[in-house]
């Protein structure tokens, strides 16, 4: 078992928002992606957030990873308010604390599976040799030992995705945001990647997944929707509720 | 036709969104072009300022002269004069007196031979007066481009031998030299050999003694005996071709017979003054020519970064491959030909700076006119730059298929393993600057080209300026050494477009790398990196390659500067050379820093997204 799920403690929020908003734009031309957002993640939950296109929810992922700053709001990670960090004390923190998994993989191209999984280590200053031994376990976790040498170009949509899942873990994060993992992988893929995100929630990782596939949202143990900015629904998922939705879903098929 | 006007269109349209790169990349072309037609327009020009010298003075074909001799002996005017009586001689004047004298003017002091003239023009060597008069008594003429190196006017009052004379006139002459490739006529150089008696001790033999015309009055006031005198002679041959055999045949290695010098050979020594130049100038548009190169490469490669996707609408709108070609040929054909126009208008312009062969000859290269061979040579240099840089991105554009250039992943990143793995071990900036510089080796190679470049040129210039502050200053006078001057600024423009060029080539190397590595570079900050990490790692992108270029340059100059000057080897001090390499990659390092920053500071989330827009 994944040595990230192994960590698996309950206490305060992971993550937590207070009125985040995001705009874009100005004058007439003003878009808001996210208007007064509020949030909080425990330690070892899964939350998916669903909605249709283009209503803030990769923006609500960039703004909890730190990839981009609020116009208004809070966003705090593990009781450390991180809006107004430094770019510098951003990325360190990222390094540590925060996983990303993409919807376009977003592999290096010229890198192997390996060493796509190693970078985040080798960034954090890990020895190259701890770097790759951590990278081949988690490589063996996802199930690609034997793809471990191959470019991205030679790997399937899902496995590149389970790539880029192992590069989330190298640093053993606080939390994972996948956003629409399952977006660019076909159906068997999709399964592959779905079962690998359910495993990672039965081991305690905190996890925010941006979906529209209903079948990931049936794995969290809570569902917010969102329309225009907002959050207008969210449900709380039991443990045996997933498990029965996920199989309704087809997982296991 | 139609299809004509689409290309020149097209290749308009791009041209006026990119104005700012259609300028950078005219200026490389321009740099290079400009000093090809330099080169070219000195090639053959020298002769031209002698003969019209020659024409206007009638300039002698034959100078003789004779000297005293070391024991006493008076020199052998007998000798002289009978020159005037060997067939084949039309004309003569002559002979007159020469004597060696110290002039001093404002604490300054020079050696000078003095020619007793009549004021009376005379059948052969009449000095072209250019400023003032001819000789009179108590004032002298002085060779015009003497004047120019000891700072003399007419009016001023210049001491020779402890005599004062006012100088009413500056002239020039085809029967010498200009100054200071002056011969000595007065007995100087003769090394360890005692001066005659009477005769003031012998010039510096590396003096380069100035020349000055006085009347034959004026000159025995100088304090030298008449057996003390020396005598020149000029004869006009009904041949002149014939003069060097003429020359040949009534020489004689004694001391005491006629010393002979044909007008070819003054015309050699005026050639000379300019033969170092043309050929820093041919050297220097070379190097340029090679950086231009560099230059649209880089820029044409980067240009293919940013625009593959407009590549692939064309192409999805019924561009034929040959037609993507066309256009991007047209486009940097039409700035290489307005590149070659501007070289030729600037090195035009600008030959008669670099070529005047100074004060002591009439007319200049900047007569010279810009021949047909000349124009083609620089066009087709021009156009040959641009074609060679453009054909293979444009053969790559025409060849991307549509889907892949639309998506913009057509070109993926080359992968070095061992440089992967070595890089592993470094420290992170380090890191990913080898793996951004190992991503597209072909552009890395550009970078380590230009630099080799830049550093071979400044080596040899180095190598060139060791060797002109040897002969800056001529002899023991003090004076400066007006060829030395002109070639050390020749050396100067030189250095300063290369250091010129080679700057704006890191600058759009490092701005192509930014562009083409932004994707990588938001996915290793999304995955921790800092943006610092990630600006030193562009930058070391381009150092890395920069030192290497720094090194291999250094040997590169030394070779071509002993290619250029074989007679010479090069000698540049280790000081010197160790101060290249330091500054190199400093000089890198500060010209990527801003394209690198700014490229490290782009929104990550913006252009992550932008991948699946």
């Amino acid at each position: 078992m994944m040595q990230a799920i192994n960590s698996q403690v309950h206490g305060g929020p992971v993550v937590r928002t207070r009125g985040l908003e995001k705009h874009f734009g100005q004058g007439p031309g003003l878009v808001r992606a996210l208007d007064g957002v509020d949030l909080e993640v425990a330690r070892g939950e899964t939350v998916a957030v669903m909605g249709p296109s283009g209503c803030g929810k990769s923006t609500l992922l960039h703004l909890l990873g730190g990839l981009e700053r609020p116009s208004a709001g809070e966003v705090w990670l593990e009781g450390r308010r991180i809006d107004r960090l430094s770019e510098r004390s951003l990325a360190r923190l990222r390094r540590h604390a925060v996983g990303f998994v993409f919807q376009a993989f977003h592999l290096m191209e010229e890198l192997t599976a390996v060493e796509n999984v190693e970078l985040p280590a080798l960034l954090a200053g890990r020895s190259p040799r701890a770097a790759r031994r951590r990278a081949m376990e988690l490589l063996d976790q996802v199930g690609l030992t034997d793809r471990a040498e191959h470019l991205p170009s030679a790997l399937s949509g899902g496995e590149r995705q389970r790539v880029a899942i192992a590069r989330a873990l190298s640093n053993e994060p606080l939390v994972v945001f996948a956003d629409e993992p399952t977006g660019n992988l076909d159906s068997g893929a999709t399964r592959d990647v779905l079962r690998l995100l359910d495993r990672l929630r039965a081991g305690g990782q905190t996890l925010v997944i941006v979906t529209h596939d209903s079948r990931i949202a049936a794995t969290a143990d809570r569902l917010v929707s969102m329309r225009d900015g907002v959050f207008v629904e969210e449900t709380k998922l039991t443990h045996g509720t997933s498990r029965h939705l996920g199989e309704l879903a087809g997982l296991e098929g | 036709m139609g299809r004509l006007v689409l290309i020149c269109r097209l290749a308009a349209r791009d041209l006026r969104r990119r104005p700012g790169e259609a300028v950078l990349l005219l200026l490389a072309i321009v740099a290079a072009t400009t000093t090809l037609t330099l080169g070219l327009l000195l090639h053959g020009v020298t002769s031209h300022p002698y003969d019209t010298t020659r024409a206007q003075t009638a300039g002698p074909d034959v100078v003789a002269n004779v000297t005293p001799l070391p024991s006493g002996q008076p020199a052998d005017l007998a000798a002289l004069r009978a020159l005037t009586r060997v067939h084949g001689v039309s004309k003569y004047s002559g002979p007159y007196p020469f004597v060696q004298a110290v002039a001093r003017r404002d604490g300054h002091e020079a050696a000078v031979q003095v020619e007793g003239r009549d004021s009376a023009p005379a059948a052969v060597d009449r000095p072209k007066v250019t400023e003032g008069s001819w000789v009179r008594g108590g004032g002298i003429v002085v060779e015009r481009s003497f004047a120019d190196a000891f700072d003399l006017h007419t009016g001023d009052l210049v001491t020779l031998n402890g005599r004062s004379f006012r100088v009413v006139g500056l002239a020039v002459t085809a029967a010498m030299s200009p100054y200071p490739a002056t011969f000595c006529l007065t007995p100087c150089g003769l090394g360890t050999l005692p001066p005659p008696k009477g005769a003031p001790p012998p010039l510096d033999p590396e003096a380069h003694p100035g020349l000055i015309w006085m009347t034959p009055a004026d000159l025995g006031s100088l304090g030298s005996q008449p057996s003390a005198m020396s005598y020149i002679l000029n004869l006009k041959l009904a041949d002149p071709a014939a003069a060097p055999a003429f020359a040949n045949d009534h020489s004689s290695a004694s001391f005491s017979a006629p010393s002979l010098e044909a007008w070819q050979g003054l015309s050699r020594d005026d050639a000379n003054l300019v033969r170092n130049e043309q050929r820093a100038l041919l050297t220097g548009s070379l190097l340029l020519s090679l950086l231009a190169l560099a230059s649209i490469g880089v820029l044409v490669g980067g240009r293919m970064a940013d625009q593959i996707r407009r590549v692939g609408l064309l192409k999805a709108v019924g561009g034929t491959p040959r037609l993507i070609a066309a256009v991007l040929l047209a486009e940097y054909m039409a700035l290489a030909l307005i590149a070659a126009a501007l070289g030729l208008a600037i090195g035009w312009v600008a030959a008669p700076l670099l070529t005047s062969p100074g004060a002591g000859l009439i007319g200049s290269a900047g007569s010279a006119r810009i021949t047909t061979s000349t124009v083609e040579v620089v066009v087709a240099v021009a156009l040959a730059v641009a074609a060679v840089a453009t054909f293979v991105p444009a053969l790559r554009a025409s060849r991307t298929s549509t889907v892949l250039a639309l998506a913009d992943s057509a070109r993926p990143p080359r992968r070095m393993h061992w440089l992967i793995v070595v890089s592993a071990r470094l420290p992170v900036p380090l890191m990913l600057g080898l793996r951004v510089a190992a991503r597209r080796p072909r552009r890395t190679a550009l970078c380590v080209l230009s630099v080799a470049i830049t550093v071979t040129g400044i080596i040899a210039v180095l190598a060139a300026h060791v060797q002109l502050s040897a002969q800056q200053v001529v002899g023991s006078s003090g004076l400066s050494n007006p060829r030395a001057d002109r070639l050390n600024q020749v050396l100067l423009v030189i250095t300063v477009m290369l250091i010129a060029l080679a700057a704006v080539n890191a600058v759009f190397i490092t701005w192509a790398t930014v562009l083409d590595a932004r994707h990588s570079s938001a996915l290793e900050r999304a995955l921790g990196a800092t943006p610092h990490e990630v600006s030193a790692g562009l930058s070391a992108a381009q150092v890395l390659p920069a030192l290497a270029g720094a090194i291999l340059g250094i040997p590169g100059g030394i070779l071509l500067f002993n290619a250029v000057s074989p007679t010479r080897s090069a000698h540049v001090p280790p000081g010197w050379i160790v101060a290249v390499l330091v500054a190199t990659p400093v000089v890198i390092a500060l010209l990527t820093a801003i394209p690198a920053r700014l490229g490290a500071r782009r929104p990550v989330a913006e252009i992550l997204q932008a991948e699946l827009a």
